[in-house]
């Protein structure tokens, strides 16, 4: 019982040194602060967005093309639809699309990585690592591409074309961590003890490369929302009327320079999400550096 | 010998994706109305009736050749396709190219420079925006700004079209024009540059003045820098000749992989500029599901990104004393 609480106030320590690292840069804050915003925004959309019922296949014509105004901060689409609320929604997909693609595929590169990289040498390293070195040899956004054209464009598809081409980067970062690491003591001495190589390669290399996967997490959620809305923008991601700011902004580019803020609105929007998880990536890799250091 | 592998690689994954698609190639080539007996002479002429690795053993036969096969989009031969619009795209890179590497060092020398003062704290949050802004936002903002606000600089093409094409010699309008003593195209032409270009560039550029940036500051607490300024060697030589050296290696190394990444938003950008390059007709082609075409190009990128990647190796070996010598005690 002791042991335990001992245990608990230790671990809340390094939360509150943690804690004060994030925090001592105000741009970590201002991140994590943009950051919870969009996802309060993108989870609370059919309540806090001006015209929930706008996000689908709305049309109002009689409002259309308005230009931003107090009932219209952001204006209205050719459609009447209030654009504001197509972005709060648009967040939604943008959110989504993140999630998914790293939670599937963090952990298979992980897992990759770790393998080749404890396996250093042999034949698995090899056929893995020359693998992702293939998959590396053309930009992310160029594959996801021409898989997502060649299945029918739906955001389904654009997630699993991205997932396809987003592994090999955790490969090769775990990879070098866990090539590294298992000539340590601590990993010679588990082998010699005769522990499993599964206990040695989750137990004891894996909690060694945390800091810089979660680093990559929450840096790769703006670069995955990205790549997502380009497969919008060019119409091999999200299909309309599903308000998607990728889309959005394709849409509202056609009508400039008259209606400017159909596009500039939804594109800003983008920049804003990228931003926030950014400088909430920067704000981790410091944290976490100190931490080690 | 490597990239030789991995672009004999990427050729197998291309192939089998585009190999795998649901649906007829050859049906959705000549339309739904296409007689049966056609589209069967179809299938047998393309080999699509072969198995997969058949019609890959074909296939790599004929790209060895140069030849990717007809385009089923604009029913020509894929390899005259890309040989129109590729240059295009290239003349587009290059000048992307230089701007961010360019003015990325020119920023961060600044930056470093006058650390902590305003040009510093400037350029850092201008480099901070560029890091999180993708090129096609860019390309957008650019086109409401300076294409029909200002109305300074031309929005589609490479040449307006009231000014005759020069001979095409080498693919590069600027390059064309120059050679033929056309100074209006050569102007014009460049100015149809300026937008893409700088969309494309912002991004890298704001990433090289960061790395520049840190690095240079970093190596100007060495002691060699310390023994320079004790000698009396102007500030000026110092920073030019030694410290700008050393300092930029981390800069090249990160630039071939930004240009890269470029070559993948060179898809969006030159489609909202109306760019008749390589990407466009990529895009173009993808919508078109159009197999020969989408695997030519993504060779072609893949090419690219190859030989980008083995121009750095070079610089980087050339300007690193560390990285030459060693490579010559080990011969």
């Amino acid at each position: 019982m002791a042991g335990k609480k001992k245990k608990d106030s230790h671990t809340w320590e390094k939360v509150k040194k943690s804690w004060y690292q994030f925090s001592k840069n105000p741009l970590s804050i201002i991140g994590a602060t943009i950051v919870f915003l969009i996802m309060c925004l993108a989870i609370f959309a059919p309540f806090v967005a001006p015209y929930p019922e706008h996000a689908g296949n709305f049309v109002d014509f009689s409002n259309a093309s308005r230009p931003p105004s107090l009932h219209h901060l952001f204006g209205t689409d050719v459609f009447g639809r209030d654009i504001l609320s197509r972005v709060f929604f648009g967040f939604r997909f943008s959110l989504v699309m993140g999630f998914v693609v790293i939670s599937l595929t963090a952990p298979v590169g992980v897992t990759l990585g770790l393998i080749a990289g404890y396996m250093k040498g042999t034949w698995v390293d090899t056929l893995v690592m020359r693998l992702t070195d293939i998959f590396v040899a053309v930009p992310p956004l160029v594959l996801a591409l021409a898989v997502t054209s060649i299945l029918k464009p739906s955001v389904f598809n654009a997630m699993m074309a991205v997932s396809l081409m987003w592994w090999p980067w955790y490969c090769r970062l775990v990879y070098g961590i866990s090539s590294s690491i298992k000539n340590e003591f601590f990993v010679q001495a588990a082998e010699v003890t005769g522990s499993g190589k599964l206990h040695i390669i989750f137990r004891e290399i894996l909690p060694n490369c945390f800091g810089p996967i979660f680093t990559k997490i929450s840096l790769d959620m703006g670069w995955v929302i990205l790549i997502g809305s380009a497969l919008s923008f060019v119409g091999l991601g999200a299909q309309p009327p599903t308000p998607d700011l990728g889309t959005m902004v394709a849409d509202g580019a056609k009508y400039m320079p008259d209606q400017w803020w159909m596009a500039v609105f939804p594109a800003f929007a983008i920049m804003f999400v990228v931003f926030g998880f950014n400088i909430l990536g920067d704000g981790i890799r410091d944290m976490l550096e100190v931490e080690e250091g | 010998m490597h990239s030789i592998f991995v672009l004999f690689g990427l050729s197998i994954l291309v192939f089998l994706i585009a190999r795998v698609m649901p649906g007829d190639p050859a049906r959705m080539a000549l339309g739904p109305r296409a007689p049966e007996k056609v589209v069967q002479k179809f299938r047998e002429d393309l080999h699509l009736n072969k198995p997969i690795y058949v019609q890959y053993y074909y296939w790599l036969k004929g790209a060895l050749r140069g030849d990717f096969g007809t385009s089923l989009f604009t029913k020509r031969s894929v390899a005259e396709d890309i040989r129109e619009f590729f240059p295009a795209t290239l003349e587009l890179m290059l000048f992307t190219g230089i701007v961010m590497s360019v003015m990325g060092i020119l920023l961060g020398v600044l930056s470093a420079r006058h650390a902590n003062k305003w040009q510093d704290n400037l350029v850092r949050v201008v480099s901070y925006m560029g890091v999180c802004t993708p090129a096609f936002v860019f390309a957008i903002l650019f086109l409401l700004l300076f294409g029909y606000v200002l109305n300074l600089l031309p929005t589609i093409g490479r040449l307006s079209p009231w000014i005759d094409h020069p001979r095409k010699i080498t693919g590069f309008m600027t390059i064309d024009s120059l050679i033929a003593g056309n100074f209006t195209a050569f102007w014009d032409a460049l100015k149809h540059l300026i937008m893409p270009g700088l969309a494309l560039a912002l991004g890298p550029m704001a990433q090289e003045a960061r790395i520049t940036r840190s690095s240079m500051t970093e190596n100007l607490q060495r002691d060699f820098i310390a023994l320079e300024r004790s000698q009396a060697i102007p500030e000026r030589r110092i920073m030019s000749r030694y410290l700008m050296r050393i300092s930029i290696i981390p800069t090249v190394s990160v630039l071939g992989l930004d240009f890269a990444s470029q070559l993948g938003w060179a898809f969006l950008v030159e489609l909202i500029f109306n760019w008749p390059g390589i990407s466009r007709y990529g895009i173009n082609v993808m919508l078109h599901k159009d197999l020969n075409a989408i695997v030519a190009v993504i060779m072609i990128i893949g090419l690219m990104f190859l030989v980008v990647n083995i121009i750095v190796d070079i610089i980087v070996a050339w300007i690193d004393p560390r990285i030459r010598l060693g490579a010559e005690r080990s011969t």
